[in-house]
C-alpha cells in the first residue's frame, strides 16, 4: 500500500504539519521533540504525524519533500525544515512571524494539537 | 567515522567556506555536528542552504554512517 496521499493530504490540509519520530505524547526522538517544543513555545497549532509505525511512510515523505531526515515541518504545504531550522527560526522570532503571516494574527487563540496516524 | 571525511567532503562542496567545522557530538563517530559559513550560500533560504549540505554528504548519510547530523549554515562570509 502506498502512504502517498495521505502524507500529502496532512502536509497540504494541515496549518502546521510536523511528521516526526513518536507522537507528542510519547516522543520517540530527541530532534522531534527539539523541533516539537519550539513549535510549541511559539503557539503553534501542530497536527502531529508518527513515521515510525512503518518505514515506508518515511520513504514516501522523503520522496515528496526531498528531505532526507526527521522530523519534518511544514506550514500551509510549504517544507519550513527540521528541528535545526525550525528552533533557529524560533530563537529569532521569524518562526511567529511566518506563522502569523500565513495563519492570521490569532493563529495561537486555537493551541489545539492533533496527532494523526496514517496506515 | 571519523570527522575527516566528512569535512572533505564538505570542503569539496564548499570550496569558497569561510568558517567549515565538523563535531562528533558523541564521540561516537556516528552523531555529528556541522557548521558551513560561505558566500554561495548567500540568498538561498534555510532549507536550500541544508539541502546543499544533504547533497555533499549523501554517500554517508544514505549507508547510515551518519546517524544524526545537527546542520548550522550561514550565506555571509
Amino acid at each position: 500500500m502506498s502512504y502517498t496521499d495521505k502524507i500529502k493530504d496532512v502536509i497540504e490540509g494541515s496549518d502546521v504539519a510536523l511528521f516526526m519520530k513518536g507522537t507528542p505524547s510519547f516522543v520517540m526522538c530527541g530532534n522531534s521533540d527539539r523541533a516539537l517544543q519550539a513549535l510549541r513555545r511559539a503557539g503553534a497549532p501542530v497536527t502531529a504525524v508518527d513515521i515510525l509505525p512503518d518505514p515506508q511512510i518515511r520513504q514516501e515523505l522523503a520522496s515528496i519533500s526531498g528531505w532526507p531526515t526527521i522530523p519534518q515541518v511544514f506550514v500551509k504545504g510549504e517544507l519550513v525544515g527540521g528541528a535545526d531550522i525550525v528552533e533557529e527560526l524560533e530563537q529569532s522570532g521569524e518562526l511567529a512571524a511566518t506563522l502569523r503571516d500565513k495563519l492570521g494574527d490569532d493563529y495561537a487563540a486555537a493551541r489545539d494539537e492533533t496527532t494523526v496516524t496514517l496506515g | 567515522m571519523s570527522t575527516q571525511p566528512l569535512r572533505e567532503l564538505l570542503e569539496r562542496a564548499f570550496p569558497d567556506a569561510t568558517e567549515l567545522d565538523v563535531v562528533d557530538r558523541t564521540g561516537g563517530g556516528d552523531h555529528f555536528q556541522v557548521i558551513v559559513t560561505a558566500p554561495s550560500l548567500a540568498g538561498l533560504s534555510l532549507v536550500e542552504q541544508h539541502r546543499r549540505v544533504y547533497e555533499a554528504l549523501s554517500a554517508p548519510l544514505g549507508d547510515g554512517t551518519i546517524h544524526e547530523l545537527r546542520i548550522k549554515t550561514k550565506g555571509a562570509s
